[in-house]
């Protein structure tokens, strides 16, 4: 189906169901009960979910498969944040101009800062791409004020001219009528269920997403960036020129940057320089190493684990965790809310780094390697441990990289 | 030419700071081959180690006076710190006084042996791994270091002044028979140059000097053949380590009077610091630190309104722009070693 073979196309509806019930899945827990803080139900961080799935997708269609690590693609973020609201100011509300604008450009600009990084390799390909989104941050927050409104972020005034606003149109970004904000919310017994338009037009876009990054890695321009990745001296030695496709592959994550930036503007009609500063950037490498770079579902993964943990782990406070630990003796209790302090509510990114820098060190292959050792432990536990001997195995080679 | 002057002195204590942070950086990618995203809160923390030692040296016992009494009629409370109490008032006040230099000595020790234990406990195991890993466990170590720093310090700048002696500017113009009031330059930020220069010489005579730092740089220049020699290459690496943390420690116990430390200055640094390495050449020191003048005076330059006035923005991103003319038209840097990451 779809021009996938039958094992991807199960694989593609496992996703599709799962992203089109997530409103459900996520909320386990039946309000008002102790657990329902750790529900993520709610539109904003649904959403959220999808449009940084987009972005790390798109990362790791450049960094998971041609292993060009970039520094700089909050920079397209940032790029298509703006164009969108610039529809948005000059046209309507509709969602739809603004999202093809910020593809464009964000492609544009990719195309442009591509072109100069790629002529480089290694750690001088990070810091090619590090200086261009630098440049471009700073050049939003001083000179380009005209275009980016500086520090104030660039927002709809009602005396804008939005050409194409109708009499009596939505004053909040819309699809043809369909306001992003509104919601069905369906109680069933304890349960909310909150179904969002906001969060099921990016799904839907998101999906898309998943489903051309699945043709490009099963695609022979795929198994090409892969060869890129594996030993590009000897594609060189074969007489082939590898930077048309690098360079493909670098534009075509810049413009699923693009289209994130624009639908996070879509949700918010509201773009700011700081999402194109490198920890931006940064933060969508953590996202794709912790998930698992080179496959296809770890930069989702990681993109929802993240974005989870950063909304429900900076919640919990003082509070919640007295509240957690209050079957302990007193002395205890407070023993262990000040070990563990630090960690939850604002201490949140140490949670993170430490949890990042483990991933680096012991699962370069990310949760999903995780995964598929827990797996592959179940099913040898279940085989006859007999047939396993190591030694009528042919002996590994050395893990060594380069 | 006054003008001229005056941007050239601006841009020395911030090309300073670059030169020891890319001087720190250049040091371990040139002995160990790893590309450390954590420098920046190695500097972070030396500027920490002041903020420290000023908070240790201002303890205080709090003592009421019954003679005095405050707004509401309670007794006044008069705070003594202990060194003062201990030393002497005179003393204990020139102690608290001169806590940034005194940082110096109390940022040393610790900064050699945070590089001792970064060292040993975590990069030595990624030696072999590809420069990617290196980059991304270097930076979620910068990330762990900022969160620790800021879960004690918290988030806002600490103000940590300069010594009574070195506070206020003097008028360098009239020295050198300009009008009186047109180069005016602070104290401070010329004890920061002096003291960079003095690193740096430091550095330079010991690794030019001393046998251990010949031993060093025949490493350096070729580890294997050093090792086959049966000399112990790794432990005096693993001390370069130790001493690039220092270096980049005491750039930032120094600079603490120029800004008000807090959490994330590091993070601010490393990145214009890696630009510096990479124009300057990737393993070469002496390019590490003429990079690091040069942009930081060029910088300054480019905030001259006349130049904003061609260029309007010029000096946002003219230190990324000589990188990347640099790094596509050089591709080893201003000084680089042939074939050292050339490609």
């Amino acid at each position: 189906m779809l021009g996938l073979e039958n094992k991807d196309t199960k694989f593609l509806l496992v996703v599709v169901a799962l992203t089109l019930c997530t409103p459900i899945i996520l909320q386990p827990f039946p309000e008002g009960s102790s657990l329902a803080q750790f529900n993520a139900g709610y539109p904003d961080l649904m959403q959220r979910f999808a449009i940084f799935g987009i972005f790390a997708i798109g990362f790791n269609i450049l960094f998971g498969l041609t292993g060009y690590l970039s520094f700089g693609h909050a920079a397209f973020l940032g790029v298509g944040s703006y164009s969108t609201v610039w529809m948005f100011k000059l046209l309507s509300y509709n969602v739809l101009p603004g999202l093809v604008l910020a593809v464009i450009t964000s492609g544009i600009f990719a195309l442009f800062i591509g072109y100069i990084s790629l002529r480089r390799s290694g750690i001088y390909f990070s810091i090619l791409t590090l200086a261009f989104a630098q440049m471009s941050f700073n050049l939003a927050y001083s000179v380009l004020t005209p275009i980016t409104n500086g520090e104030t972020g660039l927002q709809v005034y009602t005396d804008d001219p939005q050409y194409l606003m109708g009499e009596g149109a939505l004053t909040t970004t819309h699809v043809f009528g369909l306001a992003m904000n509104k919601s069905l919310i369906v109680p069933i017994g304890g349960w909310e269920f909150n179904f969002n338009v906001g969060y099921y037009f990016c799904a839907i876009i998101a999906i898309l997403a998943f489903y051309v990054s699945l043709r490009i890695f099963r695609s022979p321009f795929g198994l090409m960036l892969r060869a890129v990745k594996s030993n590009q001296q000897r594609m060189n030695y074969t007489g082939l020129n590898s930077r048309p496709y690098t360079l493909a592959a670098f534009v075509i994550s810049g413009m699923y940057a693009g289209l994130a930036g624009g639908l996070l503007a879509s949700m918010d009609p509201l773009a700011g320089a700081e999402r194109m500063q490198w920890t931006a950037s940064g933060e969508v490498v953590i996202m794709t190493i912790l998930g698992g770079a080179g496959t296809l579902m770890g930069p989702v993964l990681g993109a929802g684990f993240i974005k989870y943990f950063e909304n429900i782990f900076s919640k919990i406070n003082d509070n919640v965790l007295h509240g957690w630990f209050s079957f302990l003796p007193d002395g205890i209790e407070d023993f262990f809310i000040n070990v563990v302090n630090p960690f939850f509510g604002e201490g949140w990114h140490l949670t993170l780094g430490l949890l990042f820098m483990c991933v680096v060190i012991f699962l370069p292959g990310g949760l999903m390697e995780g995964g598929q050792r827990i797996l592959n432990l179940l099913k040898r536990k279940s085989k006859d441990t007999a047939d396993d001997d190591p030694a009528h195995h042919p002996k590994q080679s050395p893990h060594v990289a380069e | 030419m006054d003008a001229l002057l005056l941007q050239i002195l601006n841009g020395l204590d911030k090309g300073s700071a670059y030169a020891l942070i890319a001087l720190g950086l250049t040091l371990i990618f040139g002995t160990l081959g790893v590309v450390n995203f954590a420098h920046g809160a190695l500097f972070m923390i030396g500027a920490f180690c002041a903020v420290t030692l000023q908070k240790i040296l201002s303890l205080s016992s709090t003592t009421l006076d019954p003679t005095k009494t405050d707004f509401l009629g309670n007794p006044a409370k008069i705070e003594t710190p202990y060194v003062e109490s201990w030393f002497g008032p005179e003393i204990g006040a020139a102690l608290i006084d001169w806590s940034v230099p005194l940082g110096i000595l109390f940022a040393i020790p610790i900064m050699i042996s945070i590089g001792f234990i970064m060292e040993r406990g975590l990069i030595k195991h990624f030696y072999k791994r590809p420069h990617a890993d290196q980059i991304l466990v270097t930076f979620g170590l910068a990330i762990v270091l900022q969160e620790v720093i800021k879960h004690f310090y918290g988030a806002n700048p600490i103000p940590t002044p300069a010594p009574d002696a070195f506070r206020g500017s003097f008028d360098f113009g009239s020295m050198l028979g300009f009008d009186p009031n047109v180069i005016i330059y602070p104290y401070w930020r010329l004890v920061y140059f002096f003291f960079s220069v003095l690193i740096i010489g430091g550095v330079f005579a010991f690794l030019q000097f001393t046998t251990f730092g010949m031993v060093v740089r025949a490493g350096m220049a070729d580890r294997e053949t050093v090792g086959l020699l049966g000399i112990n290459i790794d432990k005096r690496f693993t001390i370069m380590f130790g001493i690039a943390a220092a270096v980049a420690g005491l750039a930032g116990v120094m600079y603490t009077p120029i800004n008000s430390p807090n959490y994330h200055m590091g993070m601010d640094f490393l990145v214009l610091s890696f630009v510096v390495v990479v124009v300057g050449g990737m393993g070469s020191l002496p390019g590490a630190v003429l990079a690091g003048f040069m942009l930081g005076i060029l910088e300054s330059f480019a905030s001259m309104n006349q130049i904003k006035a061609i260029f309007p923005g010029i000096d946002q991103i003219i230190i990324y722009l000589v990188a990347i003319l640099i790094l596509l038209t050089r591709p080893r840097g201003l000084m680089g070693r042939k074939g050292v990451m050339e490609d």
